[in-house]
């Protein structure tokens, strides 16, 4: 066999630690995604995925460890990263269309007025096309369905020819069809551009057709590897620190907890 | 209407609608309501103590103003909702009231510059309002992308290497800018009214962002130019009528979205359920 | 005697006259109950995190505060019917998008400063008094009419005890409308006797420090007695007697003033508002932030 140089890792996160106003979020985390690889982060709420998302990003800086992109440090810029985030922070009436938000992707962190040539109004067309948008590319965004706005927030990511698409639980707003429709999008898009996805979700259930890997997160530590690896009551027990079931009806798996730990939710009834 | 001194009056409130129209794009885009609120109350403390000692207004203006977007912006958005804040903006109309009361022209100063006047800016002030409407303006020009896309999608932008923070300074510095150069004419407790009535009328006629900073800048000029024409018929002031035209663009603003909505518009977009197929 | 020395001590501080001035007596008792009803339900505004309502409140005010001036009446009447038709206003369009509440609101504000521009400038020039602009917006404390004290007397008292009689099931409402649902309380109609004590209480405090600074005395005891407990009837009693300590230290230094920069005072306003910042400055470093956040849902979007 001949010795080829294997080429860095898109993403490479080691010994992660995370601690925030006195709490330790991430304990040790540490994974790799492979070029093209399409990769679940899974856990529930509170788990530590938008943590883990915001290092990656750039946005939190952990206490320790360290963020690899192919195989360099991250840079103010993360030119390799596409995030898509869950979404628009914006009253419905303003006035920014779905085309202007994908033209942002192109150039938003550049000074100045947008002056679209030819060739880039060209470009987000064919992004607009290729998330199925063009039917609403000139409506306002704030408008849209959840649906709706989620594909033009992966066209923005996706103009800028990232190597690593971050999607930030894109399908927690969404009704059943629609997160099907994404789902099969973003790995369709994955697959033809060869771009690795990493998308976060609580429930792995709409992704297991497609997922090639698995990071599950609990109690902020994660495991890794493929689903059938990772999800299993043995791993996930020991992840959780106490006995969860994993349990497979039909097609889907569900994470059931044991009986002693319940989860308890404190009401703030404190006066403001 | 248009002879001799009234022609400052065109000039300089032509720039002030200019940069309201501008400023106010992103003000309300932004929802920067409580700096668009704080900021003149400031400024107008500051003006008051320049009128004590005798220094030009816009300098006073410009200072306090400047100096409360310095404030503002190092607090962050958390201690904005504090109530120190609120109390400190309440406390700089109570400076503002007592440096006044030791001038002469109490009564009359407090109200021009609380609700503006018609003749404002006299002829050697035109010059440095030009000034610091100019430096707005480009400001907000060159700033255009980052600021919009840190308004609308902060963690990307963040991710991109746009500071939020960063991005939000600069912005309270144009609002103090803009404050400075707009009180003389329209007054500290109206400015707030030019700086959203042109824009949230312009967001109801077109889905298009830059297209909607030009209609701003539109209604913002009618806004003012009306006011004026109004002012010097009827003598009555200037302030009123901007309140007024502001809060009438914006009923017809929404009207026209109301209406809107319920006409089915053939070649309009339309927003699809989520049946659309890939 | 050292009781005596202390008393003569004092008397630098207390301006000759002052005990003996019937406008300074006047000023003493309406500022007093005034802070007190600012205190009670200034606390629930904070509670209810509604400063900004409270603030637009006031100043939406203004405009019936100079339009009575001009028609020769008190403002406080006309404080008290336009508070009363924006508080009934701003009950009907209800918590939508906040964001574009917050614009309507900005809108409608304007509007009303500009109308109180309006008649403030007719009241000059039609009333030959130069004083409207100041009375209106920055109070009148010391030009009182004695006829206004009973009116205020009755006002204060129906806020205060519109706020006292139906204490709990307002808190319980303000802390969690559901919950309140769920024991039978009558949310709809205890937010609207809330909005009508505000509406009163923002009036009383625009005749005393003005339209435009009656914020401070609503909300700036109430946060500072807020820091320091948590048990409301508690924070209401410290409110109002903050307030009422700024009220009446604001007056004594206001009326030694005069002899400080000959010819005129500072305005009472300016005292009373520095003093219940100053107040609240020293509460708020003495005791250290406490755990309670004021408005879990409008940290940042998620």
């Amino acid at each position: 066999m001949e010795l080829q140089a294997v080429p860095p890792p898109i993403l490479m996160v080691e010994g992660i630690n995370v601690s925030l106003s006195g709490r330790q979020i991430l304990h040790g985390v540490g994974f790799r995604i492979d070029a093209g690889e399409f990769t679940g982060l899974i856990g529930s709420n509170g788990a530590g995925k938008t943590t883990l998302l915001r290092v990656i990003l750039g946005l939190e800086t952990p206490t320790s460890g360290r963020v690899l992109l192919g195989g360099r440090p991250r840079s103010p810029r993360n030119p390799l990263i596409g995030y898509v985030p869950q979404k628009i922070t914006l009253d419905p009436d303003m006035p920014l269309r779905a085309r202007d938000l994908v033209g942002l992707g192109i150039d938003g962190h550049r000074f100045g007025f947008p002056r679209r040539s030819l060739t880039q109004k060209k470009l987000v067309n064919e992004m607009l096309d290729a998330v199925g948008a063009t039917s609403f590319a000139d409506a306002r965004v704030g408008v849209l369905s959840g649906g709706e706005q989620q594909r033009v927030l992966i066209a923005h990511a996706l103009i800028s020819r990232p190597r690593l698409l971050l999607l930030d639980e894109p399908l927690a707003n969404l009704d059943i069809s629609s997160e099907q429709e994404i789902v099969d999008l973003v790995a369709r898009i994955a697959t033809e551009q060869q771009i690795a996805v990493l998308i976060s979700a609580h429930d792995m259930n709409p992704l297991l057709p497609v997922m090639d890997r698995v990071i599950y997160v609990a109690a902020g530590r994660v495991a890794s590897g493929t689903t059938e690896e990772v999800v299993t009551t043995e791993v996930l027990s020991h992840l959780y620190g106490h006995h969860v079931d994993v349990v497979h009806v039909n097609d889907r798996i569900l994470v059931v907890a044991g009986r002693d730990t319940a989860a308890h939710h404190h009401a703030d009834w404190r006066a403001c | 209407m248009f002879s001799g001194f009234m022609i400052n009056a065109w000039e300089a409130a032509t720039i002030v609608a200019i940069v309201a129209g501008v400023v106010g794009f992103f003000t309300v885009l932004r929802g920067s309501a409580f700096a668009a609120h704080a900021l003149p109350n400031g400024a107008f403390a500051g003006a008051a103590g320049a009128s004590l000692i005798g220094v030009n207004v816009i300098v006073g203006l410009g200072v306090f103003a400047l100096l409360g977007a310095l404030t503002i912006g190092g607090l962050g958005r958390r201690a904005r909702q504090d109530v120190a804040t609120a109390l400190a903006i309440v406390m700089m109309l109570g400076l503002g009231a007592l440096f006044l009361s030791m001038t002469t022209e109490y009564a009359p100063e407090i109200y021009s510059l609380l609700f503006g006047e018609v003749l404002g800016v006299s002829s050697n002030e035109l010059l440095p309002t030009a000034g610091i409407g100019l430096v707005c303006v480009a400001t907000v020009f060159i700033l255009y992308r980052p600021l919009l896309l840190s308004s609308v999608l902060p963690d990307a932008a963040e991710a991109r290497g746009v500071r939020g923070q960063q991005m939000d300074l600069a912005f309270l510095v144009v609002i103090a800018l803009a404050t400075t150069m707009a009180v003389p004419v329209v007054g500290s407790l109206l400015i707030f009214s030019l700086l959203i009535g042109p824009p949230a009328a312009a967001r109801s006629f077109t889905n298009n962002p830059i297209k909607a900073m030009g209609l701003s800048v539109g209604f913002a000029l009618g806004t003012v130019w009306a006011a004026i024409a109004l002012s010097f018929a009827s003598n009555l002031p200037i302030g009123f009528f901007v309140g007024a035209i502001s809060a009438c663009s914006y009923g017809v603003g929404r009207a026209w979205t109301g209406w809107r909505r319920t006409k089915p518009v053939p070649n309009a977009p339309r927003v699809l359920g989520s049946g659309v197929g890939v | 005697m050292l009781s005596v020395r202390f008393i003569g001590s004092l008397a630098p501080v207390f301006e000759p006259g002052f005990f003996s001035s019937s406008p300074v007596r006047v000023a003493l008792i309406v500022g007093g109950v005034v802070a007190i009803v600012s205190g009670v339900v200034g606390t629930f505004t904070v509670i209810r995190g509604q400063a900004f309502a409270g603030h637009s409140l006031a100043d939406i005010g203004t405009a019936g505060g100079s339009a009575a001036f001009l028609i020769g009446v008190s403002p406080f009447y006309g404080f008290v019917a336009m508070n009363l038709i924006a508080a009934g206003a701003m009950e009907m369009i209800g918590i939508r998008r906040p964001r574009g509440r917050d614009l309507a609101t900005g809108i409608v504000l304007g509007a009303a400063l500009g109308l109180a521009a309006l008649f403030l400038y007719l009241d000059t020039t039609h009333s030959s008094t130069t004083g409207a602009t100041i009375n209106v917006l920055f109070g009148s404390i010391f030009e009182l009419p004695s006829s206004l004290v009973p009116v205020i007397a009755v006002f204060s008292v129906v806020a205060t005890g519109m706020v006292l009689v139906s204490y709990r099931p307002l808190l319980l409402s303000s802390l969690s409308p559901d919950l309140a649902t769920t024991r039978g309380v009558p949310v709809r109609l205890v937010g609207i006797g809330y909005l009508i004590a505000l509406a009163v209480a923002v009036s009383l405090s625009a005749v005393t420090i003005g339209a435009i600074l009656s914020t401070a005395l609503l909300i700036g005891p109430a946060a500072a007695a807020l820091r320091l407990t948590k048990r409301a009837p508690f924070a209401m009693a410290i409110a109002a007697g903050i307030g009422v300590a700024a009220t009446w230290l604001g007056i004594l230094l206001a009326y030694d003033s005069y002899d400080w920069t000959p010819g005129h005072g500072w305005p009472v306003s300016f005292f009373v508002v520095s003093l219940v910042f100053v107040f609240y400055l020293v509460i708020h470093s003495s005791v250290g932030r406490t755990s309670a956040r004021r408005h879990p849902a409008s940290a940042e979007a998620a």
